[in-house]
């Protein structure tokens, strides 16, 4: 039990200061990722079924790594802003607190394994 | 918090059904929703049938008739019945809106009338706007300023004026507020569109000095940014108002004032 004016519920802590870089942020990546996902379907596509060599000369190639790469970190960037609003709309309490967490591993987890298997495709072995 | 279901206490059930009205031949049937904190019932829906030929055009009207000849309990908020005070705002054949001013030509089949969802009943179709308001305050809803009060008025221009049109005709009914499942979810911490439009329409304000701060005061995840532009407080306000612009409007300024 608390006795609180209805004032002092909305106010609750003041203003995060915060959400503006994250609102603008997720904009760009979007943006980003119309042609980020169209260079690295046709790039990646054109070299399906295709053999072992022939997927590493492709790789060795800058161009195609890195519009790999790109993707994979934008992609992956705009999906954690993406999943945390989703956390933050439905989940409250401690479980938000654990899957923001979780979220925040796995998504740059996946980028930066993404981004060493690209590397080493690119680089050969 | 979302939920997908409601708490058990506040299951609805089938409730009375009112007899006809004696010789009417043109009738036409209501589903109200019924709740009263004097007793421990459930809320319930009651069927009303009301005399098409000796009622007026609008909701209102049928209600202020039921409450007159059928049922004096069934208990509303209503004032101006011209859509001005925001009073009588409702749940009605699935849109929020004022009963004031929708008609029932509109509907199609039996009229269902409910309070604005996911908010507190004080009884039948008055919702508890106590977290509403506050909210309301709590944008600062009033001129700021940190010039010398002017020997006359405060000055503005023709065109400064017109940024303020489509903000400024807001009656606080909260139809919109209660129709943003983002205010069903996050009400607590999200301020909701119609505090949000109160807010921009200060933030533009060209006599206004305080924008800094009233930026300052929105600039936070659950106050603003849980706006995901759903759209549903600009299809649903009754006074053909925006207010996903106004909040898309903030947001912008937010960015404007860090590029």
């Amino acid at each position: 039990m608390s006795i609180k004016t209805d004032y002092k519920r909305v106010a609750g802590l003041g203003s995060a200061k915060d959400g503006t870089h994250h609102w603008w942020t997720q904009r760009l990546s979007s943006i980003a990722l119309i042609p980020l996902t169209l260079l690295f379907v046709f790039t990646f596509g054109a070299h399906l079924g295709e053999g072992y060599e022939a997927v590493r000369a492709a790789y060795a190639n800058p161009w195609n790594a890195v519009v790999a790469i790109l993707f994979l970190i934008v992609g992956f960037h705009h999906l954690m802003q993406g999943l945390q609003v989703v956390i933050e709309d439905y989940v409250h309490g401690k479980a938000g607190v654990v899957l923001l967490i979780l979220n925040t591993l796995l998504c740059w987890g996946f980028a930066i394994a993404g981004v060493f298997a690209v590397a080493k495709i690119a680089f050969g072995a | 918090m979302v939920e997908l279901t409601l708490p058990k206490n506040s299951k609805i059930r089938t409730g009375k059904t009112w007899p006809k009205p004696e010789g009417a031949t043109n009738t036409r049937t209501f589903h109200i929703y019924r709740w009263n904190p004097d007793d421990t019932e459930n809320p319930r829906v009651d069927t009303y049938h009301v005399d098409m030929d000796t009622c007026g055009p609008m909701v209102l009207d049928a209600l202020i008739k039921i409450k007159n000849e059928i049922d004096p309990t069934l208990t509303f908020r209503r004032s101006c019945r011209e859509g001005i005070c925001g009073s009588c705002a409702m749940n009605i054949d699935g849109h929020n809106t004022l009963a004031c001013t929708w008609g029932m030509d509109d509907i199609k089949g039996d009229v269902k009338i409910y309070p604005l969802p996911h908010m507190p009943v004080v009884k039948d179709l008055i919702p508890d706007l106590t977290h509403f308001y506050a909210q309301h305050a709590a944008i600062m809803p009033w001129l700021e300023t940190k010039t010398n009060q002017p020997q006359k008025e405060w000055r503005q221009s023709v065109e400064d004026r017109e940024k303020l049109d489509g903000l400024y005709e807001c009656v606080m009914c909260a139809c919109c507020s209660t129709s943003c499942p983002s205010y069903w979810w996050n009400g607590d911490r999200y301020l909701g569109p119609a505090a949000l439009l109160h807010a921009y329409r200060w933030i533009i304000d060209s006599r206004d000095e305080a924008t800094g701060e009233r930026l300052d005061d929105l600039e936070d995840p659950f106050k603003l940014y849980r706006c995901h532009t759903i759209m549903n407080c600009a299809k649903t306000c009754p006074k053909g108002l925006n207010p996903a612009r106004a909040i898309a409007e903030i947001k912008k300024k937010m960015v404007e004032r860090t590029l």
